[in-house]
């Protein structure tokens, strides 16, 4: 129910990373962290202060940093890598796919700052492309969490999985709603039941597609809420079973339109089960300098946006 | 472990094994891989402490990694024949449903590999990773990792040379195939690599050179090497070698990089080769 999910106050998707790191490594004495010279915008310092041996500063070397952890997987660590989306991608993708995608390294890459919420920095950093990047490496996990705990939760779990992740948060302080709800790697979680619209939303967007669904339902629309951590593996079971029941849907996410959540629901529903489907994602554009809520209204991604889509979708059943 | 003369042995097979692999498929890279002969059959067949057996993690052991992934058949061969698969599947080489990739992968599953090379710069910064592992570990055994000398044309070389002279990684030793030649041409004409020497030690390694086709030299060259353990530095050997070498028309060009002998040419090759441990 949409109740369940009220906000308890803010802090950042980053810091749920911090302290998910922190305590995998007071569990686990193989995981281990490296961070290309931003261990405070990574909120990496408290695991950094409790183990400095198990912690390696790469310095401004991203692409160096993605090997070094490949090869600290080969002799069984389980590596964190810690910098920008924008750096943790695109800069490195070739390092990535080579030493480890296509070399199946336990390896788990770890990115702050994605997105439009980056705020002021601008379009240099403000990377919409590392959901469509990531997503297209076979063997790939691709997570993208929407609060404090459930980043938290998330860094947790990707501890234990064997196999090569992405993990993707951000820099603002968000609302936190997520506290104590469960979190498995490739299932969705059903926030709230509803007939009229599908939502699935992914990262800062689940908390914007929550407020539009608490608006519609005072104009009586109820919404089928599906909160994504996991584009990749994405949980075609519950989606299919949702727009069953609607016959609608809505896709959100921080991210350009082409490669992201939208793409894949999109392949999902056109092979399987075609429907009506409105995308909420910037579209085909770079960000710029702003707040991150003017630069979220400016690019189309306000709860204003996922009500109107919510409407344009159950306009075409 | 095999001394000089059983070493030299070995090293004329697997040249023969080189160049039968890349004619079989018309394609492959012969002229480093004939240049690296000597080395890898010395680092599998004396020097390393390994187990063919394979373990991924390979805790307790001496690694090698081949960051030159182009140079595939040579590292294929020394594996082969030293026991990590059956050298009858040197013959799938570059062929469709083969485990033996046309550069080095462990997708498929073979023993010996454990990372994709290929796209070059990656393997000094992935051998530093196993290394730093090691002595996390309490694990005093050494990492190798071959480059090629144009590949020191990569970015990520010095990033990693960087890193790793600030971390004090002596268990790692870096190996160049500094034979001055790469695909386009002559490394001093494609993009200069300067003093070489000098570039090493400005980024806070110790520099050694070595013969990297004289087995005398390069065994110990390895051993000396193996002795800067412990010396809060890691090292590099420079190993000059000839592109081709072993068989005269490869030697002294660039033009056998990336190309494969045809029928007539495979025969001369291999008539100034010997047979020592049975073709494959």
């Amino acid at each position: 129910m949409l109740s369940d999910y009220q906000s308890s106050g803010k802090k950042g998707t980053r810091d749920g990373f911090g302290d998910g790191l922190h305590e995998a490594a007071v569990k686990n004495p193989e995981v281990v962290g490296l961070c290309a010279d931003l261990t405070g915008s990574l909120k990496m310092n408290k695991f950094k202060d409790a183990y400095p041996d198990r912690f390696f500063q790469v310095g401004i070397a991203e692409a160096n940093m993605m090997s070094l952890a490949a090869g600290m997987a080969i002799g069984g660590k389980i590596p964190f890598t810690g910098t920008f989306a924008n750096f943790s991608t695109g800069r490195v993708y070739d390092q990535i796919r080579q030493s480890i995608a296509y070399s199946d390294k336990n390896v788990k890459i770890c990115a702050s700052h994605a997105g439009l919420t980056l705020g002021e920095d601008g379009a240099t950093h403000q990377i919409l492309e590392d959901i469509g990047m990531m997503n297209m490496l076979p063997g790939m996990t691709v997570i993208n969490t929407c609060d404090y705990h459930q980043t938290k939760a998330a860094t947790l779990a990707i501890a234990e999985y064997e196999g090569p992740v992405y993990l993707r948060f951000g820099r603002p302080s968000w609302p936190m709603f997520m506290e104590d709800k469960p979190f498995v790697i490739g299932k969705a979680i059903h926030m709230n039941e509803g007939s009229d619209v599908t939502i699935v939303a992914t990262g800062h967007m689940v908390w914007q597609s929550l407020e539009a669904a608490r608006s519609l339902a005072e104009e009586g629309i109820t919404v089928d809420l599906l909160n994504i951590h996991t584009i990749k593996p994405l949980d075609d079971e519950a989606i299919l079973k949702s727009v069953t029941k609607t016959g609608c849907i809505v896709t959100a996410e921080e991210h350009q339109r082409n490669g992201g959540l939208g793409s894949c629901v999109a392949n999902l529903l056109g092979s399987k089960l075609p429907t009506p489907q409105e995308l909420v994602a910037v579209n085909d554009s770079f960000g710029e300098s702003g707040k991150p809520t003017e630069l979220l209204d400016k690019y189309g991604l306000s709860v204003d946006d996922v009500i109107a889509a919510a409407k344009r979708a159950i306009a075409r059943k | 472990m095999a001394e000089i003369a059983e070493l030299k042995k070995i090293a004329s097979q697997v040249r023969r094994d080189i160049v039968r692999m890349v004619h079989a498929v018309s394609s492959g890279h012969p002229g480093g891989s004939l240049g690296c002969a000597d080395l890898l059959t010395a680092l599998y067949f004396n020097h390393l402490e390994h187990d063919p057996s394979f373990n991924m993690n390979g805790k307790g052991e001496d690694l090698f990694f081949l960051s030159n992934g182009h140079i595939s058949p040579v590292w294929y061969s020394v594996l082969a024949r030293s026991g990590y698969f059956p050298v009858a599947e040197l013959a799938t080489f570059r062929h469709i449903n083969s485990r033996v990739q046309g550069h080095p992968a462990t997708h498929e599953h073979l023993p010996g590999i454990r990372i994709a090379s290929g796209s070059l710069g990656q393997g000094l910064s992935a051998a530093i990773g196993v290394a730093q592992t090691k002595k996390l570990d309490g694990d005093d055994k050494m990492v190798y990792v071959l480059m090629g000398d144009g590949e020191l044309q990569e970015g990520q070389v010095w990033e990693a040379a960087m890193y790793g002279a600030h971390y004090k990684c002596d268990n790692v030793v870096a190996i160049v195939d500094w034979n001055g030649r790469q695909i386009d041409g002559d490394t001093k004409d494609v993009m200069s690599l300067g003093d070489l020497p000098a570039k090493w030690k400005a980024f806070g390694w110790h520099v050694m050179e070595m013969d990297g086709n004289d087995m005398s030299s390069v065994l110990s060259g390895l051993q000396t090497a193996k002795g800067r353990s412990g010396s809060g530095q890691p090292t590099v050997v420079l190993m000059r070698t000839e592109m081709g070498k072993g068989v005269d028309f490869m030697e002294g060009t660039h033009k056998w990089h990336g190309s494969a002998p045809n029928d007539e040419q495979l025969a001369d090759a291999l008539s100034q080769l010997e047979e020592t441990q049975g073709d494959y």
